[in-house]
């Protein structure tokens, strides 16, 4: 192979012939281009006329250098041209070959790159006959290693994937213990630094010659999102100070139809000499509240990702409060301690009940409110989700809320009145808080000695009183209760939220019991002591390469070794959850910051290129093919030929090409369509994707658009395609939509658009289109699709269209719906249980709206379809019977649209007797 | 054309023939877009038509006198007639190969279009009575239907071999009309004799000159070698582009030469392009030979 600079070839003699080029050139300009021969009778004419130019006796120099460029092309592509060829492997030594990854996040970029390089080096190792053995180092196993032939170990080779966390000491050490006295080690090395490395690289290096692959781009990673004035920031790391690097950050979360997406996007620059920056996004409150990830574009590690948690969460928190009279006395206002805890880091607001819960808050904190007017609207609103929480005070100690029966708004019920402890004219000292019972949502919290309460008011002892109560005070009476009502909760403290019953909003226990209430997020990340005796379960696990993917079922984790933060098998980077908070954990801890790797002298290193081995001897060969096109197109034009061919050639070429550049037709989503379909009844199809199930479908609704014109009052105007990702179904009253076994799945927007269509009055024609099978008892593959497309829809109960149904009645009288194929059951919306039949009449009388979905798989639109000079498109049935089957299936179409259009008017018609009966009295 | 077959004779006759109907039925439909009558000398003298009484004179014999318009009056009346002659009108037809040209598929050859408005004149001439032939001595003028299918064969016969065709002059009758329908592409010494001759004769007439429009655009470039019809003659050009004007110039050169010689032997003188349509220039030809009368 020759190699020049970043070009080898692969038989590089065949570069000589690249010496012909220039007897090539005289060749070329010696021969004119053949001559044209025309009869022409103006020859008379031309007699003794002179050529004043002759440059057409030669070929131009552009087309002769086109023509040398093709040859030239040709040369160079058969003689095999690669672009960055692979160095050739120096294959040494002999003996066991250890072949080790790090297995981490960093090596998720170039794992394709890293995967061939073991695969040479297995390739290898079979040619030397090495016995080999792979290891990950964040999948090391205890006992001595096994080496097995290169061809087991290749097998193996699909199943490694690089960790999202890196290897720490307890691997390093494990491997060490497992090393055979001598062997040879291939080191695909993440690229960087750490202790545990150094220990190893002390290890392979006393036993054999270590060979190191790198990657030649330093690493990058991501830190964990914090807050600083109003501000996302999140820290860009990476490995090394050297050379300005730009990096693209984004912001991922869901739009508010819960699909994630890109909320924003900033670009970072890492100057030179810079190992850190700060991407800094300024999102308003409603974003920051979806974001759910920052990763790096392009990157495609876990360590570019970081997950994002409550800590960047603001929750609405709304505060009302008893009205206070006393003015000017803020600090024994009922909410001045509230708005202090929860001000840095929640968004608040205040006002009646009613105003606030317009605003959907997370949380309403109502401080000794009692008499709630709107209990309806409150309850409602904690059962979807809301977290309410209830101060005592004197006006709720008055109320004779939840004396007697239990109120839905307060977690157990109240004894009148309240008791003073401690106080001027009470016995006894203030009481002192119990330790917080294990498994509730304040364990593992210091209590401060100074906390003290001296009023409260009592719970009833009702049996379930123990398991409500989360909080106590040490002589077992509740400070603070709890219930689940629906999706949501409502806690109350039974004391005031200022500091004239207890000391407690005084102390920062106050505001740790509120984050643990999850009334707010902590801003900063949680303490060990904060997340002390809680159990964390990891909801969804980052990989390698940085997504994220459900973690099945892991055991729990406390919240000590949550806290710690530092990622590896046992806290696998993810989201955990604790029933009501999010932590994320991320592949870089915290603290953490990347350092390159160095290597001693004695190391062989070799660099993974960004660049792979390319063969261009495709593309080369293109050109020359590309070339000898316009070199065809080049001499007719200088033969002057060009003109005859113009006409019918060339336009043709660009027809097709035109087609080429343009594969897709019009749409229902231009403006024109809409406004067409919005002025008329236009009976659209769903775009499946499969072009003739489309093309069938356009017939289909074509046939019955000039069945009806023909037949009815309703004039329907050309049928549209329609995709349901895209176009505003508001303006179609009708659609058929034929399933395919292959047909995506839309997307939930398209499916809430869907579902908006249906309610609004909309209508669906499923067709499976396998009425000829579907009668065998199997579920068809297009039948399995539908259960599957339609699940998320919104559909009601549905039965087999009776007898007694509307449709058979709507325009004609018909007892069954055939499309192309006979007998297959038609679903329509159930009728309401109740329905009877009416007096005289022999059908039931069925006032309900129009089925928002009829389902079959009798291929209507195959029988309706005709071709553009209006002849039908496919045959239905056999000879006079097929014909007869047809019109029945056009008498369907011609019902089904009136029933559509009409909905239950027939079916009105039975009163017409009793309305004439009344009408002649 | 059928192909050769036993019965020859007949086959042979027939496919003669062939041409001829389309050849007939074209010219009269084309005749049929001109509204003619008999013309009359506007004089009186020997016709059909009535012209005008006069009182008899002495020498009228009694023979002469309208008894009916007479016994109106008193005096004797003579019914005189216009006098109407026929004109003889020789018509040549370039039979050259280069009248075998057309520079596309959809239109006619100019033999075609010249055989066509030729037949067509003829049939105008001969419904109004006039006498029409052959300008050389082969066919000299008649009148009548019969006359009418004699020409049509003529005017189907092969071409000539020779590239480019003239006139022959030596048959003209004194005082007759002549018709030549030819690109007039070749050596114009032979059309200037003709006319020249034409003229000492008294005989005027019309020429047509039927082009192709490739032969007025030239739209040729590159390479090219020209070609005669027959092939006798050829031409090489290395840029046949650059040819156009100077190929152009000379044409237009070559149709005022024409135009001149007709002025000064009293002809008149047309281009016709076999993409424009035929009626116009049948229309034309007819006002050209019905102009002297």
């Amino acid at each position: 192979m020759l190699v020049l600079g970043s070009i080898g070839f692969m038989t590089p003699w065949l570069l000589w012939g690249l010496f012909i080029l220039p007897v090539l050139w005289l060749l070329l300009r010696a021969v004119p281009p053949a001559p044209i021969i025309r009869r022409f009778p103006g020859i008379a004419l031309l007699l003794g006329l002179t050529d004043r130019e002759s440059e057409a006796d030669k070929t131009p120099w552009w087309l002769l250098l086109l023509r040398l460029l093709a040859v030239a092309a040709l040369i160079l592509g058969f003689a095999g041209p690669i672009l960055n060829p692979d160095p050739p492997q120096a294959s040494e030594g002999s003996g066991p070959l250890l072949i080790l990854t790090d297995g981490s996040w960093p090596e998720a970029r170039d794992w394709t790159a890293r995967t061939e390089r073991i695969t040479r080096a297995l390739a290898d190792a079979t040619t030397a006959g090495r016995p080999v053995a792979l290891v990950s180092l964040t999948d090391t196993q205890p006992g001595p290693l096994v080496f097995f032939a290169p061809d087991t170990v290749a097998a193996t080779l699909p199943g490694l994937a690089p960790q999202a966390w890196r290897a720490g000491l307890p691997d390093v050490d494990r491997l060490i213990a497992a090393l055979p006295p001598r062997l040879d080690t291939l080191w695909l090395s993440d690229g960087l630094a750490g202790d545990p490395r150094d220990r190893l690289l002390a290890a392979l290096s006393s036993r054999g010659s270590v060979r190191v692959f790198e990657s030649g781009r330093p690493v990058l990673a991501l830190g964990p999102g914090g807050f600083a004035d109003g501000k996302v920031n999140v820290p860009v790391l990476r490995a090394g100070t050297a050379g300005e690097t730009q990096v693209e950050v984004t912001a991922r979360g869901l739009d508010p139809a819960g699909a994630e997406t890109e909320l924003a996007r900033t670009t970072v620059a890492l100057p030179n000499g810079q190992d850190r920056a700060e991407a800094t996004f300024d999102l308003p409150p409603e974003l920051r509240n979806r974001l759910t990830r920052f990763e790096i574009t392009g990157e495609g590690t876990a360590g570019t990702v970081s997950l994002t948690d409550d800590a960047l969460k603001r929750r609405k928190v709304a505060i009302v409060s008893a009205s206070s009279t006393a003015e000017g006395l803020e600090l024994l206002s009922p909410d001045h301690y509230l708005r202090q805890a929860l001000e840095p880091s929640s968004d608040l607001m205040a006002g009646t009940i009613t105003d606030v819960l317009q605003a959907s808050p997370d949380v309403i904190i109502l401080a000794d409110v009692a008499k709630i007017p709107e209990t309806d609207a409150l309850q409602e609103w904690v059962e979807e989700g809301g977290l309410l929480v209830r101060f005592a005070g004197p006006r709720l100690a008055a109320s004779d809320d939840g004396r007697d029966s239990p109120d839905p708004l307060l977690p157990v019920r109240l004894r009148v009145g309240g008791r003073s402890i401690g106080g001027a004219m009470s016995w006894g000292e203030p009481k002192t808080l119990a330790p917080f019972p294990e498994g509730t949502a304040f364990a593992g919290l210091a209590i401060p000695t100074d906390v003290t309460v001296r009023s409260q008011v009592m719970a009833e002892p009702d049996p379930d009183l123990a398991d409500a109560t989360i909080a106590a005070l040490a002589d077992g009476t509740p400070l603070v209760t709890e219930k689940r009502l629906g999706q949501g909760r409502v806690v109350l403290f039974h004391v005031t939220a200022n500091a004239e019953w207890s000391t407690l909003p005084l102390s920062g226990l106050f505001v740790q019991m509120m984050e643990r209430l999850a009334v707010f997020a902590g801003g900063a990340r949680a303490t060990r002591q904060d997340l002390k005796g809680t159990t964390w379960t990891v909801e969804r696990v980052l990989t390698g390469d940085g997504r994220l993917e459900d973690a099945g079922d892991r055991p729990g984790v406390p919240g000590e070794v949550l806290a710690r933060a530092h990622p590896g098998p046992d806290l696998r980077p993810g989201l955990y959850s604790d029933g009501d908070r999010r932590m994320a954990v991320n592949a870089l801890a915290p603290d953490e910051t990347l350092r390159t790797a160095t290597w001693p002298a004695s190391v062989i290193r070799e660099a993974a290129s960004d660049s792979r081995a390319t063969d261009l001897k495709g593309w080369i060969l293109l050109a020359a093919l590309l070339a000898l096109m316009l070199d065809i197109l080049g001499s007719l034009w200088v033969g002057g030929r060009l003109g005859s061919i113009r006409r019918g050639g060339v336009q043709a070429g660009i027809v097709a090409l035109a087609l080429m550049l343009h594969p897709t037709g019009t749409r229902a989503a231009d403006e024109a369509a809409l406004l067409k379909a919005a002025n008329n009844v236009v009976l659209a199809y769903v775009e499946t994707g499969n072009p003739e199930v489309d093309r069938i479908s356009r017939a289909g609704m074509a046939g019955l658009s000039q069945v009806l014109f023909a037949r009815t009052s309703v004039e329907p105007g050309d049928p549209l395609p329609v995709d349901v990702e895209r176009d505003d179904l508001a303006v179609f009253t009708f659609l058929y939509w034929p399933v395919t076994a292959d047909q995506t799945l839309p997307t939930p927007q398209a499916y809430a658009r869907l579902n908006r269509y249906l309610r609004t009055g909309g209508m669906i024609l499923f067709d499976t289109r396998d009425g000829d099978v579907s009668g065998m008892g199997s579920a068809t593959p297009e039948a399995e699709r539908l259960r599957v497309l339609a699940a998320p829809l919104d559909i009601p109960p549905l039965e087999p269209v009776p007898a007694d149904h509307v449709l058979t009645r709507s325009f004609y009288l018909i007892q069954d719906f055939p499309g192309r194929y006979l007998g297959a059951p038609v679903w329509a919306e159930a009728a309401p249980p109740d329905a009877v039949k009416a007096e005289g009449m022999p059908f039931r009388n069925l006032n309900d709206g129009v089925t928002p979905v009829l389902i079959g798989g009798n291929d209507w639109a195959a029988a309706w379809a005709v071709d553009d000079a209006g002849r039908p498109m496919f045959p239905v049935g056999r000879g006079e019977a097929g014909e007869r089957q047809r019109e029945m299936a056009y008498r369907f179409g011609v019902n089904l649209i009136m029933h559509v259009l009409t909905g239950n008017y027939k079916s009105d018609q039975v009163h017409v007797p009793a309305l004439l009966e009344r009408l002649g009295q | 054309m059928t192909a050769a077959a036993p019965l020859g004779l007949r086959r042979g006759a027939e496919a003669l023939a062939d041409p001829l109907p389309p050849l007939l039925a074209e010219a009269s439909h084309l005749a049929a877009t001109v509204q003619l009558g008999e013309h009359g000398r506007r004089r009186p003298g020997m016709g059909n038509e009535f012209w005008q009484y006069r009182p008899a004179h002495a020498g009228d014999s009694a023979r002469m006198i309208d008894w009916r318009r007479s016994a109106r009056t008193d005096g004797h009346y003579v019914r005189e007639k216009e006098w109407q002659a026929a004109q003889s009108v020789q018509i040549w037809v370039d039979p050259a190969q280069s009248m075998g040209f057309r520079g596309d598929d959809s239109r006619p050859t100019k033999r075609d279009r010249a055989a066509t408005l030729a037949l067509a004149l003829s049939i105008l001439l001969i419904r109004g009575g006039e006498r029409v032939g052959m300008a050389d001595a082969s066919m000299p003028p008649r009148t009548g239907e019969v006359q009418l299918n004699r020409l049509a064969t003529r005017l189907a016969l092969e071409a000539t071999e020779a590239d480019y065709g003239a006139p022959e002059a030596r048959a003209f009758l004194t005082g007759a009309r002549a018709l030549f329908l030819s690109d007039f592409l070749g050596d114009p010494t032979a059309i200037e004799a003709a006319l020249t001759e034409a003229a000492d004769r008294g005989v005027r007439g019309a020429l047509v000159q039927v082009l192709d429009p490739v032969e007025e655009s030239f739209p040729f470039d590159g390479r090219t070698i020209f070609e005669s019809m027959s092939g006798a003659l050829r031409f090489e050009s290395r840029k046949a582009g650059s040819l156009r004007d100077r190929y152009l110039d000379r044409l237009a050169e070559r149709k005022d030469h024409l135009a001149t010689l007709a002025r000064r032997t009293g002809w008149q003188f047309t281009t016709h392009h076999t993409d424009s349509p035929a009626p116009a220039a049948l229309l034309w030809l007819y006002h050209a030979l019905g102009q002297v009368r």
